[in-house]
């Protein structure tokens, strides 16, 4: 009886530890950034109660909305060619490749390599003087221009790549997984029916992707809203502010600036975004009936 | 989906499958571009690095960048190298990883295999701490660390690491074992066996492929660290990333590139291999368990 | 399989990181600097050595990356953590505000001992002492207001180096004619308002001090301030289009290989020059900013002492005071291109330039025309810094138009405030 009663109790004595260590490191954290937001912190958090003048001030800083602007143009274009690269490549790869043993890794690497590794190659790569353009007069093509990252108004655009560049192997990962866990069966019996294959991707393949669709939608959600070092190693947030995330505006107002109560509640307008893209989600997945 | 389907005989398929190997090429030079750069320019002189084109092969071919940036690169005061960085972030990575990964497998475990109401509550907690900004961490994280006396210690670094992977360690766990016949495990308490007993006599024989996906990820992200490093890392215990940093983008002098370069290699080397050596392993056990929705 | 080898190694670890921990020598300092590049590391070698001479075990805690605000994040973490550095490096407002946060040491005793007050230049002492105390070692003084030209393009163009403002902008338009780059620039927030404060201290001692010292919202929105900009403007139109993004030292390269006519830069970058094997006076010239001769814009590099445990107060008043010998400060500023924070150190090791230097810094003193540079965090706090930045950087890429950037001067400083 006894011996029961302790086993009834394992489980949860196991999973204790962790819950206490992100009770603590994360909500309790969370909560008290919130508390920070609403003080008049500057190099280090003093507990002078402002309620929300920081929010105000941070809704009429410039730069903020900068960020934000650049948050939406970036987050959607990587979110979405991430997507469409990562399912067309692994749709590629699905076709019966010889060397694709040789091909998944090179594709898969960036996901392995932060960018203080790979930021120099980067910004020489991307750089007019060094890089691509340069290359291409050196070849001959003298017409061609790639200067990108020194145009405040395309600046952006080259964070983009290089993010594609580092993800988008990943995401063919999830996708080629999600591919060949498709019962060939299904397969088959549409190829009886004398479907086309383009038919059959579109019709039954693709659709059977969905969730694998949204694990991808959250990771790079995710990543694009907390992406930082990309920007620092790229471009420092220039030309001007040009290429400035709510991440790296964050970090600076908070670390650099000594303004930790406006820092802090650009964090939590963070946190609210995040969360209010991940938690209907987990909703959807978690929600009672839907168990596996 | 691997059978005959797409392979026809037809000279228009092998035009077809022409294009394919063409665009599949093309990506893989677009993914290896700046891999490329950084390896030719490490092994070239700095000379030859300022004259000439960044994509061409060295005309000089030498090592000594590399060498270098290993063990007489000025990171500090004196002139160290990469090297004791290197262990630094091994002493770090190695328990953070086992840590995590133990701790995310019985996680995972115990909400798939021994339910309780509320759990899916505190698994939605456990996988939203995957998505808190780790700058918001830092302050009060340091006020912890000096609370239990491990700052700046490669303990405290570890506690750091093992806490925000957490929720990646038992989400991959948890949609794995959702996936275990729930049957086995009944059997085996009907049997008589205990909870540590089945976990490792019947789970944990059949979990590689998500151990794999774990690993890599935890490794790299550990590895890959700055932030932590730099804020909760001493003299006797900086990472190798802040190591790096300090090499790449210190304030004056001239900039060496190819010891950068090399350096910067180096840096990524560990967590290169471990992503070619168990590439395959990885698609596996994504296909096993992590991405299912 | 795996986890148990995992486990076993984990408490390996665990068990070498204990050990290492609890070996700490007695007299030890750790010093938080970002001194990484070989030139400025080796001169950071010779206080180490010194150091050691005397049996004190330095620590070093290196951490680089834009302009030491990296190490000041780590700082942040160190001190909340209860586990304060023995001495950080550290420029400017930084340290009186950490001095405010009370988190520094006293070293009043060996400052009065050695007599520093006599001979650290009162402008430097406003941010060595707080409330009438020392807190801190000053290295080095960096001033601000050089343009660094090459000799070869001056000659091309008349040959006169520019004394006003009317002859700078002559000497551009000959360089711009003989197909160089006139002025070679990065465009880094840092560096525009490097330049911006010269253009700044052009316009008159007094219109500094009150815009970027006091803050004087007057001297901020005045027409004077417009002209500031319109100023600016016109240097723009002297930098190439590749410019932004580009480190400094990149632009020095323009310089000396002759792609780009001239840099307005501190005096670090004769670093670059020297190591290049470029002579002053022969390959290369060094002047003050057209229009601010006689007057000094600096930053100082300093070692502020934290509050530490009595077992090593000893070694931190031994560092304080190292870092104040004249010998050291005289090895470390000829490597480091600057000058000494100390006006009786004799300046027969130094160049041409830095001769020059020496006595600038001690006539602007003399004649109350030493002013802490805005852009390296010597004239406001880092919030209004970066404010000013901001609006200076925008200005610069073309997204405000010299109205708007006055008026959102005004604005940026005040809400910053």
């Amino acid at each position: 009886m006894n011996r029961n009663r302790l086993q009834d109790l394992i489980p949860r004595l196991v999973l204790s530890p962790s819950m206490a260590l992100i009770l603590i490191f994360v909500y309790a954290f969370i909560l008290y950034t919130f508390y920070l937001s609403m003080t008049d912190s500057r190099m280090l958090p003093s507990y002078g109660f402002v309620g929300f003048d920081n929010y105000e001030k941070l809704w009429n800083l410039r730069h903020w909305w900068r960020a934000l602007t650049n948050l939406a143009i970036f987050g959607s274009l990587y979110i979405v060619v991430c997507s469409v690269l990562g399912l067309f490549l692994a749709i590629l790869l699905d076709q019966k490749i010889r060397g694709e043993g040789f091909l998944r890794p090179i594709y898969l690497y960036p996901m392995a390599l932060s960018f203080i590794v790979t930021g120099t190659a980067w910004k020489w790569f991307l750089d007019p003087g060094i890089g691509l353009e340069n290359t291409m007069h050196q070849w001959g093509w003298t017409s061609f221009a790639f200067a990108w990252i020194k145009d405040r108004n395309l600046a952006i655009y080259t964070v983009v790549i290089a993010a594609i560049w580092q993800s988008s192997g990943f995401v063919m990962a999830m996708f080629l997984a999600g591919l060949r866990g498709v019962d060939s069966e299904i397969i088959k019996a549409a190829q009886m029916d004398g479907a086309s294959n383009v038919t059959i991707y579109r019709r039954i393949i693709i659709p059977m992707m969905r969730p694998v669709f949204l694990s991808a939608f959250v990771v790079l959600a995710h990543l694009a809203i907390k992406s930082y070092d990309l920007v620092i190693a790229l471009t420092g947030g220039g030309p001007g502010q040009a290429t400035e995330l709510p991440a790296t505006f964050m970090y600076s107002y908070t670390f650099t600036r000594n303004q930790m109560g406006i820092g802090a509640s650009s964090a939590i307008i963070m946190l609210v975004m995040i969360f209010s893209i991940i938690i209907p989600y987990l909703y959807s997945e978690l929600r009672p009936g839907r168990q596996r | 989906m691997s059978d005959e389907k797409m392979v026809g005989t037809t000279t228009g398929n092998r035009l077809l499958r022409a294009l394919l190997y063409t665009v599949l090429v093309l990506f893989a030079v677009y993914y290896l571009l700046p891999l490329y750069v950084m390896v030719v320019n490490s092994v070239k002189p700095l000379d030859e690095i300022r004259q000439g084109n960044m994509l061409s092969l060295p005309a000089l071919f030498t090592l000594e960048p590399w060498a270098k940036a290993w063990s007489s690169a000025q990171v500090g005061v004196q002139p160290t190298g990469l090297k004791p960085y290197f262990f630094n972030s091994i002493l770090m990575v190695v328990p953070a990883v086992a840590i995590s990964t133990v701790l995310g497998a019985l996680n995972g475990y115990v909400l798939t295999k021994w339910r309780f109401r509320g759990d899916d509550v505190v698994f939605g907690l456990i996988l939203l701490s995957c998505f808190i900004p780790f700058q918001i961490a830092l302050i009060p994280a340091a006020r912890i660390l000096g609370f239990l006396g491990i700052a700046g210690t490669t303990t405290g670094l570890v506690l750091i690491h093992v806490v925000y992977g957490l929720g990646f360690t038992t989400l991959f766990f948890r949609n794995y074992y959702a996936a275990f016949p729930t049957e086995l495990v009944r059997a085996a308490q009907i049997d008589g066996a205990g909870f540590f007993q089945i976990f490792r006599r019947i789970l944990l024989p059949s979990s590689s492929p998500i151990i794999v996906v774990t690993v890599i990820w935890q490794f790299t992200n550990i590895w890959n660290d700055f932030l932590f490093g730099v804020s909760f890392g001493d003299f006797d215990s900086l990472p190798m990333t802040v190591a790096l940093n300090n090499l790449v983008s210190s304030s004056g002098g001239v900039k060496e590139y190819n010891v950068h370069f090399a350096g910067a290699i180096l840096a990524a080397l560990p967590t290169l291999i471990v992503y070619i050596v168990s590439g395959r392993y990885f698609v596996r056990g994504l296909m096993a368990g992590a991405v299912k929705g | 399989m795996i986890i148990r080898k995992f486990a076993a190694l984990a408490a390996g670890a665990a068990a070498l990181t204990l050990t290492a921990g609890s070996a700490v020598a007695e007299d030890t300092v750790e010093v938080l600097h970002w001194w990484t590049s070989g030139g400025e590391a080796s001169a950071l070698n010779v206080l180490k050595e010194d150091l050691e001479k005397k049996g004190v075990t330095w620590q070093d805690m290196p951490v680089a990356g834009g302009g030491g605000s990296e190490a000041m994040t780590a700082l942040r973490a160190r001190v909340t953590a209860g586990n304060a550095p023995t001495a950080v490096q550290m420029l400017g407002f930084d340290i009186i505000d950490w001095a405010s946060e009370g988190a520094v040491a006293n070293l009043n005793d060996v400052a009065e001992e050695e007599g520093w007050a006599d001979v650290v230049p009162a402008a430097l002492q406003n941010f060595s002492k707080y409330d009438g105390n020392w807190i801190a070692s000053p290295v080095n003084v960096h001033s601000t207001n050089w343009v660094w030209i090459n000799k070869a393009a001056l000659d091309a163009a008349g040959g006169k180096a520019p004394e006003t403002w009317e002859e700078l902008i002559a000497v551009l338009d000959k360089m711009k004619e003989n197909g160089i780059t006139p002025l070679a620039h990065g465009g880094q927030p840092w560096q525009d308002a490097t330049v911006f404060e010269a253009v700044v201290l052009s316009l008159g001692n007094d219109f500094y001090k009150a815009a970027l010292n006091d803050l004087d919202p007057e001297a901020l929105g005045s027409d004077k301030m417009k002209e500031a900009f319109d100023r600016m403007t016109k240097l723009r139109s002297y930098v190439d289009d590749n410019f932004s993004g580009r480190d400094w030292n990149l632009a020095s390269a323009m310089v000396i290989e002759g792609q780009g006519g001239m840099q307005m830069m501190g005096d670090w970058a004769k670093g670059e020059f020297l190591k290049a094997g470029k002579k002053p006076g022969e390959d290369f010239v060094c002047i003050r900013f057209p229009g601010t001769q006689g007057s000094v814009t600096f930053n100082s590099d300093q070692f502020v002492m934290f509050k530490v445990g009595e077992d090593k107060q000893a070694a931190q008043k031994m560092m304080a005071s190292a870092v104040m010998n004249p010998e050291f400060q005289s090895a470390f500023n000829v490597v480091k291109g600057s000058v000494p924070a100390r006006t009786d150190v004799s300046d027969e090791a130094f160049d041409d330039c830095g001769k020059k230097g020496m006595k600038d810094l001690a006539e602007a003193n003399e004649a109350g025309a030493l002013f802490g540079s805005m852009a390296h965090g010597h004239g406001a706090p880092a919030a209004v810094k970066n404010a000013i930045n901001d609006v200076v950087t925008q200005h610069f890429n073309g997204e405000l138009s010299s109205e708007e950037a006055v008026e959102e001067l005004v604005n940026a400083v005040e809400a910053a405030q």
